[in-house]
């Protein structure tokens, strides 16, 4: 039973670990912040789960300290994605664009405008 | 006093589970200690209380976990496709999404939800707009975006939050 674990959990390892490989690339590869910041958040999110959960299997004794580990990533990945992306936003990063599609510009300055009239 | 005993139950299985073990010595500290901070801190990490074991928001929990994990896959996999692509097939842009929802903590779970599913990642909420990059936008109608982005998450937060 604990060897098909411990194989389990290395496939799982090795899944994690080729898709922390590819949020990696996607890093170099991407042309703006903003893409970059998907391939981290993305391919990352399950790179790390996957690496984390698949060593808690092969060491069955740690496995609920790992899924642990596994929600507070799942929880603060996401926020920290986004307070970086809306700070990049804030001191005027331009989103690379083949189209122009920006609906948080025109929100923002309708915020701005409502804020000057108070 | 509801909710200092939700706090209490949460803060006990996050120890049981840390520890590993069911020795009586352990579980004894546990409880002190889960005891002492959920008097100080229960109040303000839940607004629901005891409300949020009811049957139903446990059943949807469990099933938003599948939908999510699901979702979650298939983005890495998404992502991981666009990637290796010799010519990356990207037309990134950031749309408008409303909500119907009301709560904080709703908002919050819908939007991390969200950046955790393919290809979209909430930069700001304002009121009950989140405006979302998307690497790949097929459409700037806000509706349309709802249906495609977050109709699949927004019914079953909607049951556990609300």
């Amino acid at each position: 039973m604990y060897q098909i674990l411990e194989y389990a959990g290395m496939v799982v390892t090795t899944i994690g670990v080729i898709f922390l490989f590819l949020g990696g690339l996607g890093v170099l590869r991407m042309p703006d912040v903003y893409t970059r910041m998907q391939a981290g958040t993305k391919a990352t999110t399950l790179g790390a789960v996957g690496a984390i959960v698949g060593v808690g299997m092969m060491h069955p004794e740690w496995f609920f300290k790992t899924s642990i580990i596994a929600l507070f990533i799942l929880l603060s990945n996401p926020i920290s994605s986004h307070a970086l992306a809306r700070g990049s936003y804030k001191i005027g990063i331009k989103v690379w664009q083949k189209k122009k599609i920006d609906a948080y510009e025109d929100a923002l300055k309708k915020v701005k405008k409502e804020e000057e009239a108070v | 006093m509801s909710r200092i005993l939700f706090s209490f139950i949460v803060f006990f299985l996050f120890w049981v589970a840390l520890t590993s073990s069911l020795d009586p010595q352990e579980l004894g500290v546990g409880a002190l200690v889960s005891l002492i901070i959920a008097f100080l801190a229960g109040k303000e990490i839940t607004e629901d209380g005891m409300k949020n074991f009811s049957f139903r928001r446990i059943q949807y929990t469990i099933r938003y976990l599948f939908v999510f994990f699901w979702e979650m896959i298939k983005a890495n996999l998404d992502v991981a496709m666009r990637i290796i692509q010799p010519v990356i097939p990207i037309n990134p842009g950031i749309v408008e999404v409303p909500t119907k929802l009301k709560s904080n903590v709703a908002k919050l779970a819908l939007a991390n939800s969200i950046t955790l599913t393919p290809g979209t990642l909430t930069v700001d909420i304002i009121d009950d707009k989140l405006y979302i990059h998307w690497i790949d936008v097929k459409s700037e109608n806000p509706e349309e975006n709802f249906k495609e982005i977050s109709s699949v998450f927004e019914k079953y937060i909607k049951e556990i939050f609300e």
